[in-house]
C-alpha cells in the first residue's frame, strides 16, 4: 500500500471536491489514495473533453475548469490516483474496489475516509421517458463531452434545472442541430430567486449570460410547461406535447434530454456510517455532516454527494473536509484559513438554495402521473402499482416495503433514476409529504461488478 | 449492408457524430453484423450513431439505447464475447469486438454468445 509511511487516507471521487481535498493533504505531506471511477480526473461537470475529439467549448475555457485541472496535475505524482476504479463497497475500515470492472479480492484499508462521489440528474419521469432518444441532461453532456455526438438533431431540453441552459448552449457551440427549452418552472420564480441566487455573483452573472447568448441564437425558452408526454413512433422519439400555460403545444424532436437538477450519490457515505435525513431545499434525503464534512467516526464528506452546491462549493468543501481530517488526526491547521474557505463554500451553497428555488423539483405533478407510465426503468413497474401498494400499506412509512411488494426501485440501478420519483408518487397516493416515508437503503455492490468464474467455484 | 438490416432495422442512429475523432479506425460486429468505429468511442457511441437502439428490455420486449451515459443507470447493457455483461458508455470499442444484444445466461432470451 502506498501510505505505509503516514496514516491511510483514501479519497474516493476525483471531481473538484475530491481534487481539492488532495491539495490540502499533499500540502500538509501525505499521500492519499485518490480513486475515480472515471478515466481522466475532473468529475461529470469539469470532465475534459476526449483530446482526440480536438472538441474546444466554452466551459473548458472557464477560469475555474483550468484551476481543477492545473491543481490536480501539480498532484498526480504525489497520489496514488487509480482511474476507472469503482468502490463498490465500505465495510470496516475497508473500501471494496473493482478495477476497470474487475474485482480486486483484498480491500482497500484506511484510516480516514473522504467521499467525495458527487451527483447525477434528479429525475422527475413523464410518459414516453422510456423510449429511445431520452436521455438525462448530464448524459447528453457527457455524450458530447466523450463522444463529440449529440443525442439527436432536434433536441428538446426538457426539465428545470441551470443545467437545461448550460447543456442546451453546449449543444449549440458544438453545431449540434435545432436546440429548444422546455423549463417546467414559471419565469417569475426565476426573478424572485435572483438575489438569493447572487450570494455567490458569479453564479447569477454567469446565468444570466448563458440566457442572453440563448436568446441571440434564437433559442425557443418556453417556461412554465407542464403535463409533457414524450411521443414515440417505433419505440423512439417522435416529439413531445405539452402544455405552456394553459396553452396545448406539440414540437416535433428526435430525442429528449430530461432533468430537474442534481440527486446526490450516498450510497457509500451511508454504508460508511453516515446517517440521512431529509432536505427540504433539494427535495431528497442527504447525509447529516458538521460544518465541516464530518460524518462519523473517521468518515469525511465533500461536493454534490453531501449537499447540492456546484463545482466551486464542491472544491472549497473538499478543502474543508481534509482539513477537518488533519484536526482530527492531530495536526496543526491553518484556522483562519478553514473560516475563510467555509465562508467562501456557504455563499456558494446560500446561492444553490436560491436555484433551487428558481429552478422547482416539480412536486405537485406526480400526482397527475399516468397510471401506466412506468418509475422503475430497470423493472418496468408502472406509477400505478407504485400507488396501489403504498396505499394497501398505510401507515407504513418505509418505501422498501413498497419497493419489496412491487419491485420498483429493485433493478440494476438501485432506485438512482426512480427512488425520489417514487417516493412522491408514493407519498402523494397517499396525500402524504415525501419526507413522511424514510428512503431506499443502499445494498453492496453499489453497483454491479463482474466476479470472474474462479471466484464464483470457491463460494 | 454494411450494418442495419433485420435486427437493428435501417433506420439510422440514434447518436449524431459532430466532429471526427483523429484515431484510427476499428471495425467490431453487433449481433453478427460488421460495422466501422473510431478508437476511443466507447460502445454506446459506437453503436447508436449507426443503429437505434442498443437492445431489448427483458420485461417489456421494447428497444432501449442507454440514459445517464455516465455508468449510473446500468440502460445500457450489451454482452461482450466470451459471456461478460458490460455498460456500453462505459466500454470502449476495440478491433475485432463481437458485441451482442442478448447473452447466454438468460433462459429463452437466446444465446448468442459462445461461452
Amino acid at each position: 500500500m502506498s501510505h505505509m509511511d503516514g496514516p491511510g487516507i483514501v479519497i474516493v471521487g476525483a471531481g473538484p471536491a475530491g481534487i481539492g481535498a488532495a491539495d490540502v493533504l499533499v500540502r500538509a505531506g501525505l499521500r492519499p489514495v485518490l480513486i475515480d471511477e472515471g478515466r481522466r480526473p475532473g468529475g461529470q461537470g469539469y470532465r475534459k473533453s476526449d483530446p482526440t475529439l480536438g472538441l474546444s467549448l466554452g466551459y473548458a475555457r472557464a477560469a475555474n475548469y483550468k484551476r481543477i485541472h492545473a491543481v490536480f496535475t501539480a498532484l498526480e505524482t504525489q497520489i496514488d490516483y487509480r482511474p476507472e476504479t469503482l468502490v463498490w463497497s465500505v465495510d470496516g475500515r475497508a473500501a471494496y474496489l473493482a478495477e476497470r470492472g474487475a474485482v480486486v479480492d483484498a480491500g482497500l484499508s484506511y484510516d480516514r475516509l473522504i467521499l467525495a462521489t458527487g451527483a447525477t440528474d434528479k429525475i422527475a419521469p413523464v410518459p414516453g421517458w422510456t423510449l429511445t432518444g431520452v436521455y438525462t441532461l448530464g448524459g447528453a453532456q457527457v455524450i458530447l463531452k466523450d463522444q463529440g455526438c449529440s443525442i439527436g438533431r432536434k433536441v428538446v431540453f426538457y426539465g428545470s434545472s441551470p443545467l437545461l441552459y448550460l447543456a442546451a448552449a453546449q449543444y449549440i457551440e458544438a453545431g449540434a442541430g435545432k436546440v429548444t427549452i422546455l423549463d417546467t418552472t414559471p419565469f417569475a420564480r426565476k426573478a424572485a430567486a435572483s438575489l438569493k441566487i447572487a450570494r455567490a455573483p458569479s453564479v447569477l452573472c454567469n446565468g444570466v449570460a448563458l440566457l442572453a447568448g440563448l436568446k441571440a441564437r434564437g433559442v425557443t425558452i418556453v417556461s412554465g410547461v407542464s403535463g409533457l408526454r414524450i411521443d414515440g413512433e417505433d419505440g423512439r422519439v417522435a416529439g413531445v406535447s405539452f402544455q405552456a400555460g394553459r396553452r396545448p403545444m406539440r414540437l416535433d424532436c428526435d430525442a429528449v434530454a430530461i432533468g430537474h437538477g442534481l440527486r446526490a450519490e450516498t450510497q457509500l457515505a451511508e454504508l460508511a456510517g453516515a446517517e440521512l435525513a431529509y432536505d427540504a431545499t433539494f427535495d431528497q434525503w442527504l447525509p447529516r455532516t458538521d460544518a465541516d464534512g464530518r460524518a462519523a467516526d473517521g468518515l469525511y464528506l465533500a461536493g454534490d454527494g453531501a449537499r447540492i452546491g456546484g463545482a466551486a462549493a464542491a472544491e472549497l468543501a473538499g478543502r474543508v473536509a481534509a482539513m477537518a481530517c488533519l484536526a482530527d488526526l492531530g495536526r496543526s491547521i491553518d484556522k483562519a484559513e478553514l473560516i475563510r474557505l467555509r465562508t467562501r463554500r456557504d455563499a456558494y451553497h446560500a446561492s444553490q438554495e436560491g436555484l433551487a428555488q428558481a429552478f422547482a423539483w416539480p412536486r405537485h405533478a406526480f400526482a397527475d402521473l399516468p397510471d401506466e407510465t412506468v418509475l422503475c426503468r430497470c423493472e418496468n413497474v408502472t406509477a400505478g402499482a407504485v400507488r396501489a401498494v403504498a396505499r394497501s400499506l398505510e401507515g407504513v412509512s418505509d418505501i422498501n416495503r413498497v419497493k419489496a411488494l412491487t419491485r420498483c426501485g429493485m433493478g440494476r440501478c438501485q432506485a438512482r433514476m426512480c427512488g425520489l420519483a417514487a417516493v412522491e408518487v408514493a407519498a402523494a397516493a397517499r396525500q402524504e409529504a415525501a419526507e413522511a416515508l424514510t428512503y431506499y437503503r443502499p445494498q453492496p455492490p453499489v453497483k454491479p461488478i463482474f466476479i470472474p468464474e474462479p471466484a464464483l467455484s470457491e463460494v | 449492408m454494411e450494418h442495419g438490416t433485420d435486427k437493428m432495422g435501417t433506420s439510422p442512429g440514434q447518436l449524431h457524430r459532430l466532429c471526427r475523432r483523429r484515431t484510427p479506425d476499428v471495425t467490431f460486429s453487433f449481433d453478427g453484423v460488421a460495422m466501422h468505429a473510431q478508437e476511443g468511442d466507447s460502445l454506446l457511441c459506437a453503436i447508436t450513431t449507426l443503429a437505434s437502439h442498443l437492445r431489448v428490455h427483458e420485461f417489456d420486449g421494447r428497444p432501449r439505447a442507454g440514459f445517464c451515459g455516465m455508468g449510473v443507470c446500468q440502460d445500457c447493457w450489451v454482452w461482450i464475447e466470451g459471456g461478460h455483461r458490460v455498460r456500453a458508455c462505459t466500454t470502449q470499442v476495440r478491433e475485432g469486438l463481437r458485441v451482442t444484444t442478448r447473452g447466454p445466461l438468460l433462459p429463452g432470451m437466446g444465446a448468442e454468445t459462445s461461452a
